[in-house]
């Protein structure tokens, strides 16, 4: 291997690489040359500044944002808050079947397919059968029609409404958005749905509600064209889990939280990993730095004038 | 002849054999340390995982 890189390079290995002058390597040195007064005060100053900037605008993103008629969700600790903890699959499956029997007679959810549910909530054979319970329209057949069909593992999930329109007329003019993403899509995520889908009351005294809204504090603007739907025992979970109100919102909120961000659980195995790795890379790197930079540092260079 | 010597003389010497010992390292290292990350957070995750609840819904 040497010598045929030797033969294709030829004399070019033998000629001396560019060697930096001596004025080059002392200005590479830090501890030579001090810092003039006015460069010091000059970085010092920007130093202030950047700091300053960051700790005003952490200090306004703490502060309690009282300002506005609007609640914002209190912060719960979920099972899947922190650094390396996964959602809780077992809470992710009565999320399904909260959204299934509930949510999906109003909201759409056309980002998840049934192939979606295998391996995270669902059996194989179980999200066939989830999918088979549904009439999917497909088409068009050879006379040009649509017709229905049982629905397949590659199928995503029914529109409850053919369009928007619909969706619209059905209910007083207000949309149910599609509910794939929507804890990305609101501040407070998981924690605003909680609140939301919880935190129904009367509306309180000079608050004027029109024909079919309803007050909900966390809403922005309070009135809400959403009925409160989830009630203690509203429906009845398949394993047999007590049904109450906070129970069923806080597992379709997860159940949400996973529609939102499927990668939850890699990308939290993935910090574990990255953090492994780089653990082992730093060490590395500063091993092999010092292993090096020994023989630069320790050895002297000396300049000597040619004599007339 | 000490250890290091006996190493770079089988391994490290040629580039051939170098390769392959970056190759298979890299193969038995990555094995492991995915084995080592995955059953950490399996462990951290105890009861929470598909795999954990599966055999509920199997039959
Ligand atoms: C009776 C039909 C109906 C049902 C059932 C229903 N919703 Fe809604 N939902 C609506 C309507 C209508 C809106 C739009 C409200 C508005 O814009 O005023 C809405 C809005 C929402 C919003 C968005 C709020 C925002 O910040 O814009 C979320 C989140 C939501 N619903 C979640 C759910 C969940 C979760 C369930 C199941 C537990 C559910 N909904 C059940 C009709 C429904």
């Amino acid at each position: 291997m040497a010598a045929s890189v030797g033969r294709i390079c030829k004399t070019a290995l033998l000629k001396s690489p560019h060697v930096p002058t001596i004025k080059q390597v002392c200005s590479l040195s830090t501890s030579t040359r001090e810092w003039t007064r006015g460069r010091k005060a000059f970085l010092g100053t920007i130093g202030m500044l950047a700091g300053g900037t960051g700790a005003l605008l952490f200090a306004l993103d703490r502060s309690v944002r009282a300002s506005d008629l609007e609640l914002h969700p209190p912060e719960h600790v979920w099972s899947h808050t922190g650094l390396f903890s996964s959602l809780d699959h077992a809470s992710v499956r009565r999320g399904y079947e909260v959204y299934k029997q509930v949510c999906a007679a109003c909201h759409s959810m056309r980002f998840i397919a049934y192939r979606n549910l295998v391996g995270v909530s669902h059996t194989e054979e179980e999200a066939k059968a989830e999918a088979e319970e549904q009439m999917i329209t497909d088409g068009p057949d050879d006379q040009g029609n649509m017709y229905k069909r049982p629905g397949k593992l590659s199928d995503y999930f029914p529109s409850p409404y053919p369009n928007e329109e619909a969706a619209r007329a059905a209910n007083n003019g207000a949309y149910p958005p599609d509910l794939s993403y929507i804890v990305s899509a609101r501040h407070g995520g998981e924690d605003y749905i909680f609140a939301l889908l919880t935190g129904y009351c009367d509306a309180p005294a000079g608050v004027v509600l029109r024909e079919g809204q309803y007050f909900n504090p966390y809403f922005p603007g309070g009135a809400i064209s959403m009925a409160q739907a989830l009630y203690n025992e509203a429906m009845e979970y398949s394993d047999g889990t007590p049904a109450t109100a906070s129970q069923l919102a806080k597992d379709v909120s997860t159940f949400l939280k996973w529609t939102a961000e499927p990668e939850h659980d890699d990308r939290k195995k993935m910090l574990i990993k990255s953090i492994g790795i780089f653990t082992f890379l730093i060490v590395l790197t500063y091993y092999v730095k010092r292993v090096k930079f020994a023989p630069l540092k320790t050895r002297k260079i000396e300049y000597r004038p040619k004599e007339k | 002849m000490g250890l290091n010597e006996t190493v770079y003389n089988l391994i490290f010497k040629r580039t051939s054999t170098m390769t392959l010992a970056c190759i298979a390292s890299a193969f038995f290292f990555e094995r492991t340390f995915d084995l080592v990350t995955e059953s950490f957070f399996e462990k951290y995750n105890e009861g929470k995982l598909w795999k954990h609840i599966k055999d509920k819904y199997q039959q």
